[in-house]
């Protein structure tokens, strides 16, 4: 009890120094629209679960994390974090009683935020119905699950820090750059990372592999990345899950439902801004395309021609919101081939969105094509219509297959 | 004892193409809706995606997507002095099952009615003479115009993106369109679909001998369209696998692919799949229903309260669900009262087939609303004065593809097996197609469907009894319209030609259609109808059967689904707008 009386005079004390009023309804849906611009419902919120009662499993290169009780549960939740707790968290990884937070929390990015966007999302996270759920969220093996090891991760990987804005670019450029960097934790995904798992930096959001999906680089490289979108294309991707190119789906089919489609027009527009003017220079040398007399190339060709033709057309331009586009596609052609190969193997559903609500599938094929024969159409779609990219191997493939059936 | 679930707004029974459109409207309206379906969820990448969906013997022969005659079947017999059997094999008619229902399954034919449908029995009496109508003939005037009714076929229409070409644009004839169609608001959605060679035969053959062919309105789309509801279809491919599939590409419209994309984003909406209703529970007052119950596959009954229920599920199963609840007074052939089952009405159809000279059809290059038709010969488009019968119907080159096991045209006398039936096969396939005629079915005093009397399902409840026979103002109706298409045919100069006028008695063996209409019909006199002119229960004010063929009053020389479309948008309106604010009879 007085433990508890302590923490309310802490909370009210700190509090102050940024908002007189905890129950200030612009503050508390300021804090809920950060909240949204940070996706943290996306590990939060388990499917079907109370909203932020934490449960949802993350399989990390390393072993599995289960996301924390954030609701204000005080045994369960976070009920009983101060507000300089809640900093501490966010901008250095370090939890509850100085406890270190593993990455899979994205604070090596929430570290950019505000400390009174950070507050607010505090005070939003206050208002949340409290649900008594108990979470193990450690669940490494040995010697990964000593946190301690984390303050010799966050030495090689880890720089704390705000945003610091670039006088030389817009107002707009510069919020782009403080939500991608910060709190919609792009790079989380997006950027290549070290055997230790952390952010190559020099390589920011030219694309990385995790949980079975390649995540595509989203540089305007003109080749690999989105180059070959306009502002406009990424704004619709962003806000509707679709766009002229082709639909989000697996784990950005998330992104976009819980998060991107819920952004303010202003703050789309202002990544789109951002995104576009970032990574030109790393264009790599165009490889030459797979002739079509190769043996795979006339395999795939066949296989299209019987299996994919029919959505995505003889000339690869798929349907608009409908059927994605090869042509021309840089996820495509990217030097990656892991998500082409899940979404012929598995198929994949695109996300249903208010702007875009067909959610049209990708019916799976595993269990008509064989390794040989997937690396075919997929050498055959990486290598038409004026695409060009390296050929994809029956052993990726069934690698890839392996894993699936792993872990599904 | 069932188990009592919380009440909801609405109960719809059957998520078709009637219920996924009342789920829509009303859940938009706010409402609680909730639907029941008999069968299992079907999703177009996972039930029929491209990669087996043209899978002939699994859909089309093995009847993959259809009802089994093991969970619900009806017993038939011709006349009132036999005794029905049950009907162990659906093969006459094939009723759906599943979350889509027919929507998924059906050709995509998107037909309207003509306006003197809509009076038919004033008309003909008026035309013709009172005196001149058979005595047994029940046909009846529906409560509703043509009028009334344009502006949901309209809906209807975009919702599906219908491709075809207007013939009659608020009362202005419009070139390559049908002549003798009602006024259309607007143009269709989309522009017709191209046409195989067979069909453009037709049409010259047609034209050449005084006839007006157009191109069949479609609801297999010509190219990518966004619906109203914001549902982007696709282009079609012309495969040909319509008819008893589902469509791989998101080119054929169907509750999947126009409805529930938008549906199932309403939070206050949700649907409960291989769970059977069982009864529509009404209070001590009999008029007033408080819910449903229904059976889950483990067996365990619940109840589901609900303010409104509206009956979306096939025409039998509208018409078994009234008479098990008790709702309506059940038609009695002899003395000819009572309504619920009464007018049960079908399709009359016939064909002509064809084997041309040296000519390459590639018949399989065909979409299940392909084709060039005359609509000449349908309705009261021409005059019947003399002719000893009423009705008609479209005709013309229809052919909906030519799948290989079920597709093998022959001349005559050819063996039925053997190599000489294989070198047969070879030649005449690229040669041979079909005609079709698509006749009107008129309703009759001992024309209907009741309780059987025998014969059980598996929950214990008595089977739907089918009572029906072609009469002889349909045969006499179908060899006309197969003479007139016999003579178009004839002036394609084919090699061998069969005409098969349609032939009694009726033949439940043999597949004819799935349009199998009436027993809740919709009416202006209590008297005569289960319905009132926005489908809702004469007896029971908060049970509505929004627009299923089961409420036509007889059957017209069209496919059913634009009506039963149309009718389900009327019936949404006249719920949100009307009942809504005053709870209680409508009419």
């Amino acid at each position: 009890m007085r433990r508890s009386l302590a923490t309310v005079l802490f909370v009210s004390l700190t509090g102050a120094a940024f908002a007189q009023d905890t129950q200030s309804f612009d503050r508390i849906e300021r804090g809920r629209y950060l909240a949204v611009l940070s996706d943290c419902a996306a590990c939060h919120t388990a499917p079907g679960g109370a909203p932020f009662a934490g449960g949802l499993a993350l399989r990390t290169p390393f072993g599995k994390l289960v996301a924390p009780n954030i609701t204000p549960d005080p045994d369960t939740g976070i009920g009983n974090m101060t507000n300089d707790e809640f900093l501490a968290a966010l901008h250095e990884g370090r939890g509850h009683n100085g406890k270190r937070l593993y990455p899979a929390m994205p604070y090596p990015a929430y570290t950019r935020m505000t400390d009174d966007d950070v507050l607010a999302m505090r005070a939003y996270f206050a208002t949340v119905a409290p649900v008594s759920n108990r979470v193990i969220s450690n669940q490494l093996p040995f010697p990964l699950n000593i946190r301690l090891a984390m303050v010799f991760w966050n030495g090689l990987n880890f720089t704390p820090g705000r945003h610091q804005p670039n006088p030389q670019k817009s107002a707009q450029w510069n919020r782009g750059a403080y939500i991608v960097e910060g709190a919609a934790h792009c790079g989380t995904c997006h950027t290549p990372k070290t055997f230790l798992g952390g952010d190559k930096n020099n390589d920011a959001l030219t694309g990385a592999t995790l949980q079975g999906w390649f995540a595509p680089d989203i540089t305007n490289d003109p080749r690999k990345g989105i180059g070959g979108w306009s502002k406009e294309d990424l704004v619709q991707y962003l806000k509707t899950g679709t766009n002229r190119w082709t639909l989000a789906s697996g784990p950005m089919a998330e992104a976009v439902s819980h998060s991107t489609s819920r952004m303010a027009d202003d703050d789309i527009l202002a990544i789109a801004t951002y995104l576009k003017d970032s990574g030109e220079g790393g264009a790599g040398v165009r490889p030459e395309p797979v002739a079509a007399s190769n043996d795979a190339m006339r395999a795939g060709a066949a296989i299209y021609k019987d299996s994919c033709a029919a959505c995505h057309r003889d000339s690869g331009e798929g349907e608009i919101h409908l059927f994605p586009r090869l042509a021309g596609s840089a996820l495509v052609q990217s030097d990656d081939p892991t998500t082409l190969a899940r979404v012929v193997l598995q198929g994949t559903r695109a996300v249903s969105t208010p702007g875009a609500p067909t959610a049209p599938a990708m019916p799976a094929f595993d269990w008509r094509l064989g390794d040989a024969q997937v690396a075919a159409v997929l050498t055959y779609v990486r290598n038409s219509w004026g695409n060009a990219a390296m050929p994809v191997s029956a052993g990726a493939v069934a690698s890839q297959r392996e894993s699936l059936r792993r872990s599904p | 004892m069932a188990r009592k679930l919380p009440a909801k707004d609405v109960v719809i029974i059957g998520l078709g193409w009637t219920g996924s459109i009342l789920g829509y409207e009303l859940a938009k309206a706010g409402l609680d809706v909730v639907a029941i379906e008999r069968g299992p969820w079907r999703d177009t990448a996972t039930d029929f995606p491209p990669a087996y969906a043209q899978d002939e013997l699994r859909y089309a022969v093995r009847l993959d997507l259809f009802l089994r005659p093991g969970q619900e079947t009806l017993t038939f017999r011709n006349n009132g002095s036999q005794t029905a059997l049950p009907i162990r094999s659906f093969s006459g008619f094939l009723p759906g099952n599943g979350v889509g229902g027919a929507g998924i399954h059906w050709n995509g034919q998107t037909w309207r009615f003509l306006p003197t449908d809509f009076q038919l029995r004033s008309h003909l009496e008026q035309r013709y003479g009172k005196e001149n109508l058979p005595a047994d003939m029940t046909i009846q005037d529906w409560p509703v115009s043509y009028d009334e009714l344009e502006p949901y076929y309209d809906r209807f229409e975009k919702l599906c993106g219908t491709s075809g070409k207007a013939g009659n644009l608020g009362g202005q004839r419009q070139p390559g369109g049908n002549p003798f169609e009602g006024w259309r608001s607007s143009e269709y959605p989309t522009p017709p679909l191209k046409q195989g060679l067979g069909a453009t035969l037709f049409a010259e053959a047609a034209r050449k001998t005084g006839h007006s062919p157009f191109p069949q309105p479609a609801s297999n789309l010509s190219e990518a369209y966004v619906n109203p509801l914001g549902v982007k279809l696709g282009q079609c491919t012309y495969c040909g696998f319509c008819e008893r599939f589902g469509c791989g590409n998101y080119a054929k419209s169907s509750p999947q692919t126009c409805v529930l994309p938008a549906l199932l984003r309403f939070p206050n909406f949700s649907a409960r799949t291989e769970s059977e209703v069982v009864k529509i529970n009404l209070d001590s007052t009999g008029k007033r229903a408080t819910g449903v119950t229904y059976v889950d596959t483990s067996g365990e009954e619940w109840e589901q309260p609900a303010d409104i229920v509206l009956m979306c599920a096939f025409s039998f199963f509208n018409v078994h669900l009234m008479l098990l609840s008790g709702i309506g007074k059940p038609y009695d052939a002899q003395s000819g009262q009572g309504v619920v089952g009464r007018n049960y009405a079908y399709q009359t159809t016939s064909g002509v087939s064809l084997i041309l000279k040296d000519k390459i059809l590639n018949p399989f290059i065909a979409t299940g609303a392909h084709g060039m038709i005359i609509d000449d010969y349908n309705g009261d488009n021409f005059d019947h004065t003399g002719l000893g019968f009423f009705g008609g119907g479209y005709m013309g080159a229809g052919q909906t593809g030519a799948r290989p096991i079920q597709t093998r045209p022959v001349p005559k006398g050819t063996p039925k097996w053997g190599a000489e039936w294989k070198q047969a096969t070879a030649e005449t396939f690229q040669r041979a197609f079909s005609l079709a005629t698509h006749g009107s079915s008129y309703s009759y005093k001992d024309c209907y469907l009741d309780l059987d009397p025998t014969y059980k399902d598996r929950l214990g409840r008595p089977l739907l009894r089918m009572t029906f026979d072609f009469h002889d103002n349909e045969l006499k109706m179908s060899a006309f319209l197969t003479d007139r298409l016999a003579e178009i045919a004839k002036a394609m100069d084919p090699a061998e030609m069969t005409a098969s006028p349609r032939k009694g008695p009726y033949d439940s063996t043999i597949y004819q259609t799935t349009h199998n209409t009436g027993g809740t019909v919709m009416g202006a006199d209590p008297a005569t109808s289960v319905v009132n002119r926005y489908c809702q229960s004469w007896d029971v004010h908060n049970v509505f059967v929004p627009g299923g063929a089961s409420v036509f009053p007889q059957n017209h020389g069209y496919n059913p689904t634009d009506t039963v479309g149309a009718l389900a948008y009327w019936t949404a309106d006249a719920i949100r707008d009307r009942y809504l604010r005053n709870p209680g009879p409508l009419v």
